[in-house]
């Protein structure tokens, strides 16, 4: 009975991996090969559908849609990278040293996570994008999004911190004479390496879809293509109403298929920390 | 008097939460290199005005003074401060001159509370229901089916899937409108009827995401309280699966849930903004929309506001309340 259910989890977690990986391949890999920079306008026919020559077919720019694809999957996973390795790892430490100090740096730290998270991302973000008008390079992009993601797993990382802080291990070792430095080094950080893979996989799902989101009403960097920018150029030249559905379908079907694949390996991920972790 | 204790330190705790949260809103487009002010004077420019450089810096200086961006950072927030926070006055948008933004923000404020709210609750009670049979039945087939499902759907962004209800049912079937075309008209059934068949879509796509979460969650939830004593000893005395479904699952389980509801209704504004600009929605978030693009700081600071506030007011009504929902949790 229980077998079964450890089995089933594994399923999922391991069709998630699989779908992660090809969509990492096609962005990461797949874009070395492209004859030429697939941004550049007209080095391809116009609006040819899928089939023949071109793979999934060429934009009204004349631009070939697989390559453009490739390109926009490599810097939509680079900003959910970015994003995602600056939040978490600042948000875990703020929350194990507030976890793990506790008193008033405790204090202080919650309420500074607390008010960070009540503030709407979102019209900063739009803010900041329309001020810079679709300039702000990728990194300075996914640094404005790492802002509002690191309270998550800060306050996250606190919680369980604070359960962690009452086991027997974390006593026998401040007795055995370790300094709180290599205690949060040594005893607790290796017991949530799991929880935070998760959590990073999370805040990268959250970055791709805030992004996306910005790119799509067109306020994210129009000039380097991301999966939402070819959306928002779509749209821009009427894809829908011409029904060229191989120009807007690829980028919204890789998007669903990449949150989805994410959400699954998160939680997957989380699951099995827990159950390492034997709760 | 522990009550009293208690109260104070939230309410202190909701101020300073507040306060921290408009400063940052305060300080950000205040740090970035151009203003309002420049980009105003680059869009009169680029309309093909000529002005000697003279005029330009005459027109800077009063576009500043209208925009109260004179003085230095601390003389502008202690002003701010004092006008909005104190005074609940955002003073006049920059871009719908001299309406106040007080006024355009009671107009929107009604679409975005009746489209987000009455989508929002009924996310929450159908995925709740959901959640419970698929929790309660965790090893039937369909129980499966129906969290694959949620799992397919819920992570999918709110736009992505606004953007494939269009193209669905607005495009290749065209049942509902693009995009919302109703403005204020008087109250009457007729106009009540647009306003729900405009708002259909956006609904829609916002009910389908959330359904997708409230059942994830609400089968974790619900089928960890099955394996509970109590559940097993009901069982045991013959209760009916009706019963100890709704009696005795459903009520244990529902209590994180309605916590999830108050802060989803305080933080949805967020996650439905996009949605609202995609459907040309007259709501908060076309507001907010439209303020960023006009660089009108007054409305943004007051369209933003509010949502802190909201989302701040959502935490402490829970704190507040849980106790009351849940005897087992005492005021600390």
């Amino acid at each position: 009975m229980r077998g079964l259910r450890l089995r089933d989890a594994g399923v999922e977690l391991r069709i998630g991996v699989a779908l992660l990986l090809a969509i990492i391949i096609l962005g990461l890999v797949v874009p070395a090969f492209a004859p030429e920079d697939p941004r550049r306008w007209n080095t391809v026919p116009r609006n040819l559908a899928p089939g023949g020559d071109y793979l999934l077919g060429t934009t009204s720019q004349g631009q070939d849609v697989f390559w453009l694809l490739a390109l926009s999957v490599r810097n939509s996973l680079w900003v959910g990278f970015t994003v995602g390795v600056i939040a978490t790892l600042f948000g875990a430490v703020v929350g194990m040293a507030a976890g793990y100090v506790g008193g008033l740096p405790d204090r202080v730290l919650t309420l500074l996570t607390d008010s960070f998270i009540v503030i709407p991302a979102l019209p900063i973000l739009i803010l900041f994008s329309a001020l810079l008008e679709g300039r702000a390079s990728l990194l300075l992009v996914g640094c404005v999004l790492a802002v509002f993601n690191w309270p998550r797993p800060a306050r996250q990382t606190r919680a369980l911190v604070l359960s962690l802080r009452e086991r027997e291990f974390m006593r026998t070792a401040w007795f055995a004479g370790s300094n709180t430095l290599q205690i949060i080094r040594r005893e607790i950080a290796p017991y949530l390496t799991g929880w935070f893979i998760a959590n990073f996989v999370y805040t990268v799902l959250i970055a791709i879809a805030t992004e996306t989101g910005l790119a799509v009403i067109g306020l994210s960097n129009l000039q380097d293509t991301t999966l939402g920018g070819m959306i928002y150029w779509a749209l821009r030249h009427q894809a829908i109403l011409a029904e060229r559905w191989y120009w807007i379908g690829p980028p919204t079907l890789v998007i669903i298929v990449l949150s989805v694949a994410l959400f699954v390996v998160s939680s997957g991920l989380s699951k099995l920390s827990a159950r390492r972790r034997g709760l | 008097m522990r009550f009293v204790a208690f109260l104070l330190t939230k309410l202190l705790v909701y101020v300073l939460i507040i306060v921290i949260g408009v400063t940052v809103v305060f300080l950000v487009p205040r740090l970035l290199p151009s203003g309002p002010v420049e980009a105003l004077l680059a869009r009169i420019m680029a309309g093909g005005g000529f002005m000697e450089p003279a005029q330009v810096e005459s027109m800077r200086v009063s576009l500043t003074q209208t925009f109260g961006l004179e003085g230095t950072l601390w003389e502008q927030y202690r002003g701010f401060i004092e006008r909005v926070l104190l005074a609940g006055d955002f003073g006049p948008s920059l871009a719908m001159f001299p309406t106040s933004v007080n006024v355009l923000i009671r107009q929107a404020l009604p679409w975005t509370l009746g489209l987000l709210l009455t989508a929002t609750i009924i996310a929450w009670i159908l995925g709740n229901v959901i959640g419970v049979i698929a929790g309660y039945r965790k090893d039937k087939a369909f129980s499966k089916v129906l969290e694959l499902i949620a799992v397919a759907v819920y992570p999918i962004p709110y736009y992505i899937l606004a953007l494939i209800l269009i193209i669905l049912l607005a495009y290749l079937w065209p049942v509902f409108p693009m995009s919302v075309h109703v403005r204020s008209a008087p109250l009457s059934l007729r106009f009540l009827a647009t306003v729900v068949h405009n708002s259909f879509l956006p609904a829609l796509s916002i009910i389908i995401v959330g359904v997708g979460w409230w059942v994830i969650s609400m089968k974790a939830l619900s089928s960890s309280v099955c394996e509970e004593d109590f559940v097993q000893f009901a069982r045991l005395r013959r209760v009916s699966d009706g019963t100890i479904m709704t009696r005795y699952v459903a009520r244990n389980a529902i209590l994180p849930q309605i916590t999830a509801l108050a802060l989803m209704i305080g933080g949805v504004f967020n996650g439905a903004l996009i949605t609202e600009i995609i459907f040309d929605y007259p709501g908060l978030g076309s507001l907010t929309y439209m303020a960023v693009m006009q660089s009108d700081y007054n409305l943004l600071m007051g369209t933003v506001t509010l949502s802190i506030v909201a989302v701040a007011t959502a935490t402490l009504v829970i704190d507040l309340l849980y106790p009351f929902f849940d005897p087992r949790i005492r005021y600390r």
